[in-house]
């Protein structure tokens, strides 16, 4: 499997989680692990561009495609991606945990719709769980991070 | 590791997924795993095999069939939501893929996986029996067309065989006006009570072991709904007539 533009081994065994697989295997701790069923969305990650719940599937449903992951997004030192660019503009973490999940949500969000509407916008994000932020500051960095891929 | 033990299965035809749904002991199909997964992870299911049926091509097909949607077993449920097509031949497929989990769950999810795994509170399951769909049932003895009220035998029980393979399900269009409607504590998540409605008929979901076929009139006559932390049975009866109250007046 492809993740981040870099080919990786087969994973070894089949029941190892696709986000297991990035942590564990791989290194790329920047996926968090929440609630490992699908609900809060700190693992997502894209899958062939899409956004998926990296911890619904297995490692080896990814062999043959790509994945990116938040490590992906902007490279060591390069300028930040735009959304990560707006959460950070707009204040839209605290703790942290949840971002990674809401950021690649939100790339895939911007993929659909570049420019989305209030409503579009909570749907985008109804998916992912913040305990910090009350989720105005991540609406605002939604909508910025619309104008700044829009540059 | 979360999920138990498995054998894993990656067939790339039909065929090849039959014969092993025909030769395997308690084998269990992977198709978006958005609900199997976690019941994986959280070891409430222990299949021994699994099928996973990702790696089979030309399964990803929206037709227009006999005045209906026909929708492949690998379609998932994200591209009902944008497909053209379904808005137009059955735009209450459309309605109802939107109040399916997060667009997120969505890209993976597929709508045949959430007809087999039967969840008695999910949207499709009351959809195809409201608008008296069917699925196309396919094993290495043959295909089976299986109505929707022959369907949902119980909670996540059907009558689909352990060696059969669901490849296709068939939505025919509303024949009148239709709406759906449920209730849920948050966005997304599973309903307290739903209620489907295409022309004179009505389903409801979420209220029994399977979705059912109610009286517009009388809808909740019959009805047992179970009460657990969410919801009592008196609530979800008092939804049951808010929300189809709610499918008429729109």
């Amino acid at each position: 499997m492809k993740v981040n533009g870099v080919v990786h081994p087969a994973p070894g065994d089949p029941r190892r989680l696709l986000s297991d697989h990035l942590r564990h295997e791989l290194g790329l701790t920047g996926t968090h692990v929440g609630c490992e069923h699908g609900v809060c969305g700190c693992c997502t990650v894209l899958f062939d561009g899409m956004p998926v719940r990296s911890c619904l599937m297995l490692a080896v449903q990814a062999e043959g495609h790509e994945v990116t992951t938040i490590e992906g997004l902007a490279a060591d030192g390069a300028p930040l991606h735009p959304v990560q660019q707006a959460f950070h503009e707009c204040h839209a973490l605290q703790c942290g945990f949840c971002t990674p999940g809401f950021v690649m949500s939100v790339v895939g969000l911007l993929a659909q719709h570049p420019s989305p509407t209030e409503e579009q916008v909570g749907e985008g994000i109804a998916g992912n769980l913040c305990r910090c932020t009350g989720y105005a500051s991540i609406r605002r960095a939604v909508h910025r991070a619309g104008e700044l891929s829009r540059k | 590791m979360k999920p138990p033990a498995f054998e894993y299965h990656a067939p790339t035809t039909v065929e090849e997924a039959c014969a092993l749904l025909g030769s395997l002991e308690d084998a269990k199909v992977l198709a978006g795993g958005q609900s199997l997964v976690p019941l994986l992870n959280f070891r409430l299911a222990r299949p021994p095999h699994l099928v996973d049926i990702n790696r089979i091509s030309g399964l990803d097909g929206i037709y227009e069939r006999n005045g209906g949607i026909a929708v492949q077993a690998l379609v998932r449920q994200s591209a009902v939501e944008d497909s053209e097509l379904v808005s137009r031949v059955c735009p209450l497929l459309s309605a109802a893929v939107r109040l399916v989990a997060h667009r997120v769950i969505r890209n993976r999810g597929t709508v045949c996986g959430s007809l087999a795994h039967a969840d008695p509170a999910s949207e499709l399951p009351a959809v195809l029996l409201v608008l008296g769909g069917h699925v196309i049932a396919r094993s290495t003895r043959g295909d089976r067309i299986i109505a929707a009220d022959q369907l949902f035998t119980s909670v996540m029980e059907t009558t689909l065989a352990p060696d059969e393979l669901l490849v296709e399900a068939w939505f025919p269009s509303p024949a009148g006006p239709f709406a759906i409607v449920e209730e849920s504590r948050r966005h997304g998540d599973f309903a307290l009570a739903g209620v489907v409605r295409a022309a004179d008929r009505l389903a409801l979901f979420g209220v029994a072991a399977t979705p059912v076929l109610a009286d517009s009139a009388d809808p909740t006559r019959g009805l047992q709904p179970s009460g657990d932390l969410e919801a009592t049975p008196e609530f979800r009866l008092h939804l049951v007539r808010a929300l189809t109250e709610r499918v008429f007046a729109a």
